[in-house]
């Protein structure tokens, strides 16, 4: 029975030199604690990366030795989150944010658990005592590259590849569409969803598939710079950057992008709770106060159609544009908003149409 | 729909099926010898990252690609050890081996992100591959061609020579082939490793040729795909072949099917779904005739111990 | 020098329970060195992952609710694999299942009545055995192979899960968004102790595998799908079916994983979300092995499961340890679980060249 000795004994000595490590973890006392749960990886050149961004903006803005962060990656939406949630809260964070809409039911059966801490829900639509939500208006900057798209393209044959059919992606589309046949009435936008957020080979099929059927400008809802990189393979007319600047993948056709700014939110929100003013609220901006940022636009562009959209961008900042002000008919023809309407920010959600325009 | 159009897409499938089929042929030659090795995905992933890591640091893509694979045979030897020398479980020692390379590789990968990766592009000269006719045959990167030179050595290899008849026999009756005389487990530590290479070399496919970068999960569940393939074939070679390309096209199609308003009567998810029930469907064709059914290697999946 | 592995006349019981720990413990040594040379707080990670969920009481509740629907898809499978039925698609059938219940749950949204929750459980075991009937069904008629059948049919279920959310199952409440509304107070399973987060789904699994233990070691189906999984041939000769032995095992296996999907979404999460989708399935397949494919054994690597999977959250929190690294330690802990497992079936001895062992 020599090797069950052999084994006991490495049993023991495991055992035994397990007991230091069962000791505490050292609680960090007076700083703040705020805790981020992203739903995929900062990797992704996109939407997590826009709030890692926005975090590390926010710790330079008000500094290290007031606040510490904690990331979580590639929480799944439901009972793992919650999880994650209540062990943030648990470990003595006071200030935590949840980037998906999908966390909601999480966030709000823990906000109410944990009633003083704070709780802030990305693209969420329920809020509690404790627990505020904030938003990007994200269309707006689709409005400004449908623009550059519109007066850019040759062969007219636009494209949008989309993750999920959800409003927000829907929303994005049509504010591309009808800025688009603003300044070019022949455009039209071919949609694909690849039905992921996330799926690399995917998109770049899809990519290729869509030029290969004559596209010359793509827009993309989806996380990852892929889709940049297959325009410049191919080398089209061009491609835009999501969540960030992409132009690093695509030095040529990258058009120019949409920035998802939330520093500038972090950097509020977190100094709310460090004076104590933080209250329940509802945060939707967008490029007047800098959540959307437009990228830089590519040389290639021409100086005619920087200024179209730079001005697109400022008509809207200023409240003199909204993305979708009226007249504006579906694809099928009939007319969803008469002219002088807008679809205001609670119509937004409900619209299941898309604009004239769109192949969907 | 012009001929130019239906040679890209030609070209793209190539592309899409290629990954598939190599590490489907790789796992083909580890099932024919009785193994069943479900951690193709892990080893894939483990090939992608590595491909990154030496084109970035190298620029060198034979250079990567070897790498690959030897990087995802090296990890298949952690799986040939436990399954072969100390007959653990296959199946779980194979979705252990998926876990591994999904977190390696994630890890491994973290400094590569952020970066580009030049892809790799045909061995022929421009003229004949970037010609508009011309590149169905000329214009496909190495790594389609050498899928296609793979799925004729395999055939070759299984069925017209020795070493592939012992091959076999270890995979149908493991005990006589025993007592023949062949050395079961050392036959089956080489296939891993062979299946281990290919899948590694089929996880290059997608920095070099589909998505030129690295991110965690590149593969999105592709390795899966393989080894239903693998199923698909009946465990031969050109069946394989058909069967890789069949659902690369199916992958294809479905994005067409969903930019075009013709066929948007159906939802976006059905065509989705479509390459997944289209090959049962086919299977289902190909067994009605039963000539077309093909069981597994007898001793797939079980553990050998020599008892002499 | 040589080392031949022997087999031992029966399965060591002790060593039976005593490798898994060894191999546990070996888990966290290496894993704390090689992490730490990798320049990763090593033993805060261990600490972390291993020891913080057994720990810290208010953890339990967490293994428990992740273990639960492990524990029943993982019972299932077990059968099924005995039976060498390669149900690769649990996860498909989790999320049918789910599917199933959950549509009798919109129909019933706005009612009120005990039966509504036994309702939505019978609908969800049913839809997930139903989508199990159609693998076994190509097999027995057509010979196909159950590996890719059940493989391809998960992948096709979660897109007919993301068109049900976005069309029919889409809660007009939802702001457009593709969910289902949440269950009504009827609808969603009643917490154990008031307070914590334990539900009906957590004793429940304990009763399944229990339940189906007793079922399959008393009575003869349980000896017939252990000796149609070993030997078809002489099964044959006993009269078991081995057609019968494929619809069972399938429908068995379809069934609780479809059980465990709607008590998933009837419990913890509340309603159907596009996420729903947890790889449940796939990682019940390393529960059912882990576990030795016998039901008690379930709970057990059940539980030892979701001790990595909470454990490396709390790693990521407490010391900011990345999400990949988790993933290694679990590979590890498996592998050298399962490597373990050769000291229980075998004996490893000793032998000189030219020696015969005794």
């Amino acid at each position: 029975m020599t090797s069950f000795n052999r084994r006991t004994m490495i049993k023991i000595g495991g055992a035994a030199a397990a007991l230091p490590l069962l000791g505490s973890r050292a609680f960090a006392q007076e700083k703040l604690k705020v805790g981020f749960v992203l739903v995929g990886s900062p990797d992704d050149n996109g939407w997590n990366f826009g709030h890692d961004r926005g975090r590390k903006e926010m710790l330079e803005a008000i500094g290290e030795d007031k606040v510490e962060t904690t990331v979580v990656t590639n929480v799944a939406e439901g009972p793992d989150s919650e999880r994650v949630f209540r062990e943030l809260a648990q470990q003595g964070h006071k200030l935590i944010y949840g980037t998906s809409f999908g966390f909601g039911d999480s966030m709000l059966k823990v906000a109410k658990q944990f009633p003083d801490v704070k709780f802030e829900w990305a693209t969420g639509n329920v809020s509690a005592p404790n627990l505020s939500l904030y938003n990007a208006k994200f269309h707006e900057g689709r409005a400004v590259c449908g623009t550059v798209a519109g007066l850019m393209t040759k062969s007219n044959k636009l494209a949008y590849v989309g993750s999920i059919p959800i409003p927000e992606v829907r929303m994005g589309i049509n504010a591309f569409a009808i800025a688009a046949r603003k300044v070019n009435p022949n455009a039209t936008v071919k949609v694909v969803y690849i039905d992921s957020w996330f799926d690399p080979a995917k998109e770049a099929e899809a990519a290729r598939a869509l030029i290969d059927q004559g596209i010359d400008v793509i827009a993309q809802h989806t996380d990852g710079p892929v889709i940049p990189q297959i325009a410049e393979e191919r080398k089209i007319v061009g491609v835009f950057g999501q969540g960030s600047d992409m132009s690093a993948f695509a030095p040529t056709t990258h058009l120019t992008s949409i920035i998802d700014r939330w520093g500038p939110h972090y950097t509020k929100s977190v100094q709310s709770v460090l004076d104590g003013t933080w209250t329940e609220s509802s945060v939707w901006d967008g490029i007047a106060s800098g959540e959307v940022e437009i990228g830089p636009y590519n040389a290639n562009v021409p100086a005619d159609v920087v200024a179209a959209a730079e001005k697109v961008k400022a008509d809207i900042a200023s409240g003199a544009l909204h993305p979708f002000a009226g007249p504006i008919k579906d694809n099928t023809g009939t007319e969803r908003v008469a002219a002088g309407d807008v679809i205001d920010d609670g119509e937004y959600w409900a619209v299941d149409w898309y604009a004239e325009g769109v192949e969907a | 729909m012009n001929a130019e159009l239906v040679i890209a897409i030609i070209v793209s499938i190539a592309a899409a099926a290629t990954p598939i089929l190599l590490a489907a042929l790789g796992e083909l030659v580890v099932e024919k010898s009785g193994v069943l090795n479900l951690g193709v995905e892990g080893m894939m992933l483990i090939g992608a990252v590595i491909t990154v890591a030496v084109t970035l640091t190298t620029g060198n893509h034979l250079l990567a690609i070897v790498c690959a694979a030897l990087a995802a045979s090296l990890s298949s030897l952690i799986f040939g050890f436990l399954t072969l020398t100390l007959s653990a479980n296959q199946v779980a020692t194979g979705l252990a081996l998926t876990i591994l390379g999904t977190g390696f590789s994630a890890l491994f990968g973290q400094p590569y992100t952020v970066k580009s990766v030049p892809i790799i592009r045909s061995p022929f000269p421009p003229e004949l591959a970037a010609d508009p006719i011309w590149r169905v045959i000329f214009g496909h990167p190495p790594l389609v061609y050498f899928a296609l030179l793979m799925v004729v050595a395999v055939w070759w290899f299984l069925n017209r020579t020795r070493a592939g008849l012992i091959v076999r026999a270890v995979g149908e009756n493991d005990l006589s082939a025993h007592s023949i005389g062949y050395p079961v487990i050392g036959v089956r530590y080489l296939a891993v490793m062979f299946g281990g290479a290919m899948a590694g070399i089929a996880g290059a496919c997608f920095p070099l040729m589909l998505t030129p970068q690295w991110v965690e999960r590149l593969t999105t569940g592709r390795g899966w795909i393989a080894l239903a393939l693998v199923v698909f074939a009946a465990w031969r070679p050109f069946r394989l072949l058909a069967g890789a390309y069949f659902f690369g096209f199916m992958m294809i199609f479905e994005i067409y099917a969903k930019s075009n308003s013709a066929f948007r009567v159906l939802p976006s998810e059905f065509w989705a779904a479509l390459p997944y029930l289209a090959t049962v469907l086919v299977l289902v064709l190909i067994s009605l005739r039963r000539e077309g059914r093909t069981s597994a290697p007898a001793c797939l999946g079980k553990p050998f111990v020599a008892t002499g | 020098m040589q080392l031949r592995l022997e087999k031992r006349p029966e399965p060591s019981k002790v060593l039976r329970v005593v490798t898994p720990i060894g191999a546990v413990l070996l888990t966290m040594v290496l894993g704390a060195i090689i992490f730490t040379a990798l320049g990763y707080d090593g033993v805060g990670a261990v600490r972390e992952i291993f020891v913080s969920p057994l720990v810290n009481s208010y953890k339990w509740q967490d293994l428990a609710v992740k273990a639960a629907p492990l524990i029943i898809i993982a019972v299932g499978l077990a059968i099924s694999y005995r039976a060498n039925v390669w149900n690769i698609g649990a996860e498909g059938q989790y999320i049918v299942g789910a599917i199933a219940g959950t549509g009798i749950g919109i129909l019933t949204n706005d009612m009120t009545g005990w039966w509504i929750m036994p309702a939505m459980m019978i609908a969800g075991a049913a839809g997930g055995a139903a989508y199990a009937a159609v693998p076994a069904f190509l097999k027995v008629r057509f010979s196909v192979n159950e590996i890719l059948t059940t493989l391809m049919l998960s992948y096709a279920s979660v897109y007919l899960l993301n068109y049900l959310l976005a069309g029919p199952y889409k809660s007009p409440t939802s702001m457009g968004q593709p969910q289902t509304a949440l269950f009504s107070a009827d609808q969603s399973l009643p917490y154990l102790i008031p307070g914590t987060i334990v539900q009906l789904n957590v004793p429940i699994a304990i009763v399944v595998a229990l339940a189906v233990w007793l079922l399959f070691s008393r009575f003869v189906f349980g000896f017939q799908i252990r000796v149609v999984g070993a030997a078809p041939h002489a099964a044959r000769y006993g009269g078991f079916s081995a057609n019968r032995t494929v619809w069972m095992a399938m429908l068995i296996s379809g069934g609780l994983a479809g059980f465990a999907g709607i008590l998933e979404a009837m419990g913890p999460v509340g309603r159907l979300i596009l996420q729903f989708p947890a790889n449940y399935g796939f990682t019940a397949i390393i529960v059912a092995f882990l576990g030795r494919l016998h039901p008690l054994g379930a709970i057990l690597a059940g539980i030892m499961i979701a001790i990595t999977a909470v454990g490396g959250e709390m790693a990521q929190i407490g010391i900011k340890l990345p999400f990949a690294a988790v993933g290694i330690f679990q590979a590890m802990m498996l592998f050298l679980i399962l490597a373990s497992d050769v000291l229980v079936r075998y004996r490893v001895k000793a032998v000189r060249p030219g020696e015969v062992a005794a």
